[in-house]
């Protein structure tokens, strides 16, 4: 916890801000799947593009890996959302994070010779929304604030 | 060391629980949301009081006694009933794994071998090519849908002329996919025979033909079946539904199409290497036709030629106007001209690669359109319109609402429904993958008529039309295309024929059942 000692309170709040901020934003990605019943990864594991694209091409195409997909990624973005909100193992969390949007960013990556604007109404090359909140979920690791703001602090609070 | 414990203050159980109050701002809106949700989807499937997902029952086909079946003509359709009929041919059978192997997303293996047991027997297989025979028979003993089938089963016997199989005892049915210019005299045998009938499409190529089938047919009373499988799309039989709730308002122009672009579409299909005089019966071939030297490209490629079948008409034409006629129940035209001509495909055929045929229903005050053309791919869907709403009928049904349209008045000026968008679409098989994105929208985009869904299974239609035919057979009763269904198809598309072929409006007398 040495950081936050060099950290002054509106420099530590700002980023727990952002990690609210992101928290809610997967929660409600997750929460929305959830409620619409004809929600499925398919059309966006089937339309994947770039090197990975037979893998998750492969995935599509496999009804009860769809059924897995979809429970592991609707119950996955709702435990990240609510870990970073409440800043329960902050750090675990903002790890997953990045995973879990890393497979986003794979699965439709913004390359040159791809044009995502139909799926996505996002004009993007190399970086996208995916890839920005990955480097966000990083940064949340490194600089971890749920022990300080947070359920984290309850849980990893030393008495010596 | 006591001194050194540190207590869990107040100031740490607020900058715990600091964050807490921000599910609650979550919680609130998620609920707010939901309720905007339900009250922001209009759905005028409901107001109209429509069921749209009431899916159909399978069939039970297994119960009841087998069927013993023979075929005739086992060329490319005769091999797809086979198949649809639960008889592919060991290779094919392997085909399909293999490229199901290397493929994941064919899914034909997994289709074919999950399509129902028709409870039936392949006892006899006639065909005049040798090749087409006896992969036929090999196709009739692969009832295990086995990858590898070493001789021809016992019962399984091949005749070399259709009345042989027709005198055979251990026949109750048959399937016939030759060439249109045989169906109506095997048709007219097999029915005196007693066997009950699925008959390919066109139903006949000529008029006469048309009126003597039906004769033997009704006078028989043998269990007949035209093969329009279209008969068992889910979505057309959903449209029936629909447009007998006069969802479209009046109905004045219907415009059905056909496109196509490659050499096959156009049935320059393949010569087989090993056709010749030797291994074609052409005598027989010929036999209710104009005699002609033997011509293997006739012999494969018999659409072109006005001897052997009526093209485009008998074709393509005749798809669909059935689909029409079962969702609308048009029966015969008062009257039909026709255009068109040989533009692309200068091969030395006889009949036209482009094809327009317009047909007048006065007493139902509206007209049917087909247009056609073998040189382009272009997707023109069927279109019913009508003063309130224009359907697209595919595999995938959508209604849009008409600007002008005075049924739906209220909804439109209210911003319910608009023009731009359907305001019923019918997807069947929409909640076995994901239909929402546009992505996705692009593989079930359907083109042809080859499967429709059966509660969330894929199945093939042309399978369900046998499975229909069978059923009727075992319960005594007539199928869905009929020999009324059958002979208004006939007469309609060779009015379009007769049309083109004399260049004048041809008339049907509907009393006294005459073309003038």
């Amino acid at each position: 916890m040495k950081y936050s000692h060099q950290l002054n309170a509106f420099q530590l709040y700002s980023i727990v801000v952002v990690r609210i901020l992101l928290g809610w934003y997967l929660l409600y990605e997750g929460l929305a799947k959830l409620f619409n019943p004809h929600w499925s990864s398919f059309g966006y594991l089937k339309s994947a593009q770039g090197f990975l694209s037979n893998v998750f091409h492969s995935l599509a195409d496999n009804p009860q890996a769809i059924d897995v997909i979809n429970f592991l990624n609707i119950w996955g973005l709702i435990a990240i959302g609510f870990a970073l909100i409440l800043g329960v193992f902050g750090r675990f969390a903002s790890l997953a994070g990045a995973f879990l949007i890393l497979l986003y960013y794979l699965a439709h990556p913004p390359l040159i010779d791809v044009n995502e604007v139909l799926m996505t109404n996002d004009n993007t090359l190399w970086v996208d929304k995916n890839l920005i909140f990955i480097s966000v979920l990083v940064m949340l690791y490194l600089f971890p604030t749920s022990r300080i703001i947070g359920l984290d602090r309850f849980i990893f609070f030393k008495r010596h | 060391m006591g001194d050194d414990i540190k207590k869990f203050s107040r100031r740490d159980i607020v900058k715990t629980l600091a964050t807490v109050p921000v599910l609650g701002a979550m919680g609130y809106g998620v609920l707010k949301k939901l309720d905007f949700e339900k009250k922001k989807v209009y759905n005028i499937a409901d107001d109209l009081g429509l069921n749209l997902y009431d899916e159909p029952g399978l069939l039970s086909s297994s119960n009841g006694k087998t069927i013993r079946l023979g075929i005739i003509g086992t060329g490319g359709r005769g091999k797809y009933l086979l198949e649809a009929a639960g008889f592919a041919h060991p290779d094919t059978v392997k085909h399909w794994y293999e490229q199901n192997q290397q493929n994941k997303a064919d899914t034909r293996y997994g289709d074919y071998m999950g399509q129902d047991d028709l409870n039936i027997e392949i006892r006899g297989v006639c065909d005049i090519f040798d090749v087409h025979a006896q992969q036929a028979m090999l196709s009739a003993s692969n009832a295990e849908k086995s990858r590898s089938v070493d001789k021809v089963g016992a019962q399984v016997k091949r005749y070399r002329n259709y009345r042989e199989l027709l005198a055979a005892t251990d026949i109750d049915a048959v399937i016939i996919a030759t060439p249109d210019h045989w169906h109506a005299q095997m048709g007219i045998d097999a029915a005196k025979a007693g066997k009950h009938i699925y008959i390919e499409k066109g139903l006949t190529r000529t008029v006469e033909e048309a009126f003597a089938l039906r004769e033997t047919v009704k006078q028989t009373g043998v269990v007949f079946q035209l093969g329009h499988q279209g008969r068992q799309t889910a979505s057309f039989n959903k449209a029936k539904q629909l447009l007998d709730k006069n969802i479209l308002g009046k109905i004045s122009l219907i415009e059905v199409c056909t496109n196509r672009n490659d050499p096959n579409g156009a049935w320059v299909y393949p010569i087989h290497p090993e056709a010749n005089e030797n291994t074609i019966d052409w005598q027989q071939f010929i036999e209710p036709t104009n005699a002609h030297p033997f011509s293997a490209e006739r012999f494969f490629r018999w659409r072109c030629w006005w001897d052997y079948g009526t093209g485009l008409g008998g074709d393509l034409l005749t798809h669909e106007y059935d689909a029409i006629n079962q969702v609308l129940q048009l029966g015969i035209p008062y009257s039909a001209v026709a255009s068109g001509g040989i533009y692309y495909f200068k091969d030395g055929r006889e009949v036209p690669d482009v094809f327009q045929a317009v047909f007048e229903y006065p007493e139902r005050d509206l007209t049917l359109m087909y247009s056609a053309s073998l040189a382009n791919e272009l997707y023109r869907g069927k279109v019913i319109m009508g003063h309130d709403a224009t359907m697209k009928m595919e595999n995938k049904l959508e209604i849009f609402p008409d600007n002008r349209s005075t049924q739906y008045r209220k909804q439109l000026d209210a911003g319910l429904i608009s023009s731009g968008q359907p305001m019923i679409t019918y997807e069947p098989g929409r909640n076995t993958l994901d239909g929402t994105t546009s992505a996705t929208e692009q593989y079930f985009a359907s083109r042809g008529l080859l499967y429709t869904h059966v509660q969330g299974k894929r199945v093939n239609t042309a399978h369900l039309h046998l499975k229909e035919w069978l059923e009727c057979i075992r319960r005594q009763k007539q199928p869905s295309c009929d020999i009324n269904q059958a002979f208004e198809e006939a007469i309609t598309a060779h009015m379009a024929t007769i049309a083109y072929r004399e260049n004048r409006k041809v008339h049907w007398d509907a009393d006294k059942e005459q073309l003038i």
